[in-house]
């Protein structure tokens, strides 16, 4: 097992790598600088172009782009993510102030999707062809077809702005002391917002992989015994019905990344979707090189992750 | 798999036809999928009203009228007026060309680039193989939205680049599904025969293999179109989309974004909303029958 993680792990670093080469290299195409692009055209020609050459060679911007790429590759083995061309701070202490957010709104949503779509699959399994079964698969379709910043929007006209009973955006009020359930309620909506999206493929999963267990043999074994139906189905079948949804689970993660830019920017949640929409509008090149660099190692660290609790949870697995 | 009685047919079970045929009707099959059908309805309603509408009723969704700022609905503005005194009906109907046409443009794209790679990583193997591949998962590793924007700012925001961003970026998933069925299918007999009467590799993979594999690349198409116009409707959204004046779903909701707006203006938000959700939902329901009716052995479906 530890070879087997070991060996994935070094399988990712290629990876990492080709991801950070393609990122670098469309960035590289970028026109413009971030030099002359916080400069206004005025100031600019009272300076001259001798000054904005030395502003670049101080930025490193002189240098060919494959030099620059194998110096920010260095620096980034080291923990060094570069400063922001905007603001001059360090990258990896922007991104930490925002990685806690994102991973709070993540891990909320990822909470209710489970919360929601895992019974509402299990249910609609056993009462196969009912009602329930129709609406859950009908309410499910639904859930990822209808866009993330439009239910976003909805939810905030409806109980921000007509029941008035959530805050609108934030992740606290500002200037009251901060208290936990203030941070709640703040957390509720983009939380569901996000999470119901995630829930909609899972309500899927959960539903086919419940019903591939109901009709195996020892479940009728089960029945049999004369075992109460409850036990049977939360007790013998679904120990086995969620084997499968791990890996749903876990591959579900990369779209949390990126849904969470869209719901953070509506709802004003100060995380890295909100840091990644505003490097981008400021031209921000190191941190939107570090940004896809993090979200890239969430994504591969999330199916090792599957592929782990895969062989972990079902005994049957081996990987060698 | 058990034969599923088609509903209203009553004495089905009587009649002893279960033998089963060899390739029952895919269309019968999607017939029975009635969701499918009033998404294939919907969808066939979308595109008449897209390319129509303005040739039969006078729309313009550029014409400014400053008189006219953002009007609540009357006779004359049916979905009321936006900001600039534009009609947000004909608006509406001019982002649904945008909208269809940007989920046609970037899937095909992808599509082709999927199934060439694919057939080509699949059918030759070995280094040409792990290349590709391995290419494929450095794709599948990205965080698909955040390198969208970043691209779409970097070449600049216009329907054009959106077509082509998406399309570029979305071929990983049917070069995996065409590589896995070519691997077994390249050592079928009939690929066999074509190659022993002397066909070139190009002909043995695109005339007799590709059109095998076609029913996968279908349905992964149709979700895909699904997705392309959320992704599309998501980046104008954002403002790094299809760029005013030219309207756009996304966009319409993009300037929607004031709590004023959102309070009191319903019918600048509203509309665009529910027109992403409805075409999307269409397509995910046809692409739910098209799985159910061309790949009856995978079904997950309310179907079965």
């Amino acid at each position: 097992m530890l070879v087997y993680i070991l060996r994935r792990l070094l399988i990712a670093i290629p990876v990492l790598i080709g991801v950070t080469i393609v990122t670098y290299g469309f960035i590289s195409m970028a026109p413009g600088d971030p030099v002359t692009a916080l400069l206004d055209p005025e100031q600019m020609s009272t300076l001259g172009p001798d000054w904005v050459e030395q502003q670049k060679a101080a930025l490193g911007l002189d240098k060919p782009v494959p030099v620059r790429y194998v110096l920010w590759l260095g620096e980034a083995a080291r923990g060094n993510l570069g400063y922001s061309a905007v603001d001059r701070r360090p990258v990896a202490q922007k991104l930490g102030e925002r990685i806690g957010p994102t991973l709070r709104l993540m891990i909320a949503a990822l909470l209710i999707a489970l919360l929601v779509g895992i019974p509402i699959g299990i249910l609609s399994a056993v009462k196969q062809y009912s009602w329930l079964d129709y609406v859950s698969n009908l309410a499910g379709l639904a859930m990822i077809s209808i866009p993330g910043f439009f239910l976003g929007l909805a939810a905030i006209y409806l109980f921000a702005l007509k029941l008035q009973i959530l805050p609108t955006a934030g992740m606290a009020t500002i200037g009251e002391p901060p208290s936990l359930w203030d941070q709640f309620r703040h957390l509720l909506l983009p939380a569901f917002v996000l999470g119901l999206a995630e829930a909609a493929p899972l309500i899927r999963y959960a539903r086919s992989s419940m019903l591939e267990v109901i009709h195996q043999e020892y479940v009728r074994v089960a029945r049999a015994k004369g075992l109460s139906e409850w036990t049977v189905l939360l007790v013998h079948a679904l120990r086995n019905a969620l084997i499968p949804l791990i890996t749903i689970i876990a591959l579900q993660l990369p779209t949390l990344v990126g849904g969470a830019v869209i719901i953070e920017q509506i709802f004003a949640w100060p995380g890295m979707g909100t840091l990644a929409i505003s490097a981008i509008f400021g031209r921000d090149y190191p941190t939107i090189m570090a940004i896809n660099l993090i979200s890239a190692v969430m994504i591969i660290l999330s199916s090792l992750i599957a592929d782990v609790m895969y062989a972990v949870v079902d005994p049957r697995v081996h990987y060698n | 798999m058990a034969e599923t009685a088609a509903p209203g047919r009553l004495t089905l079970r009587a009649v002893p036809t279960a033998i089963p045929r060899a390739r029952p009707g895919v269309w019968s099959r999607f017939r029975r999928h009635r969701l499918a059908l009033v998404g294939a309805g919907i969808l066939v309603v979308l595109v008449l009203v897209a390319a129509l509408a303005p040739l039969v009723f006078s729309l313009d969704p550029y014409k400014v009228d400053l008189r006219a700022y953002r009007k609540p609905p009357t006779p004359e503005h049916l979905l009321g007026t936006d900001a600039s005194g534009r009609d947000v009906l004909a608006r509406l109907i001019f982002g649904a060309r945008v909208s269809l046409s940007v989920g046609v443009v970037a899937v095909s794209i992808y599509t082709l680039l999927g199934v060439v790679l694919g057939a080509i990583a699949g059918y030759r193997g070995g280094t040409v193989d792990n290349v590709i591949m391995r290419l494929a998962d450095i794709f599948l590793a990205f965080p698909r939205l955040i390198i969208i924007i970043t691209l779409a700012s970097l070449v600049g925001p216009s329907i054009y680049n959106v077509m082509l961003i998406i399309g570029l970026l979305g071929w990983p998933p049917i070069a995996r599904i065409v590589r896995g069925m070519f691997l077994s299918l390249r050592e079928r007999e009939f690929v066999v025969g074509a190659r022993v009467s002397g066909a070139r590799d190009t002909r043995i993979m695109f005339r007799h293999i590709v059109p095998n594999v076609l029913a996968p690349v279908i349905v992964a198409a149709t979700f895909g179109m699904a997705g392309a116009i959320l992704l599309e409707a998501g980046l104008s959204f954002l403002g790094l989309g299809v760029q005013p004046p030219m309207a756009s779903w996304g966009n319409m909701l993009n300037a929607a974004q004031s709590l004023t707006i959102l309070e009191g203006m319903p019918w600048l938000w509203l509309p665009p909303g529910v027109m992403i959700a409805i075409t999307v939902l269409s397509l995910n329901f046809v692409g739910d029958g098209l799985r159910d009716a061309l790949d009856p052995y995978q079904t997950m479906s309310s179907e079965k």
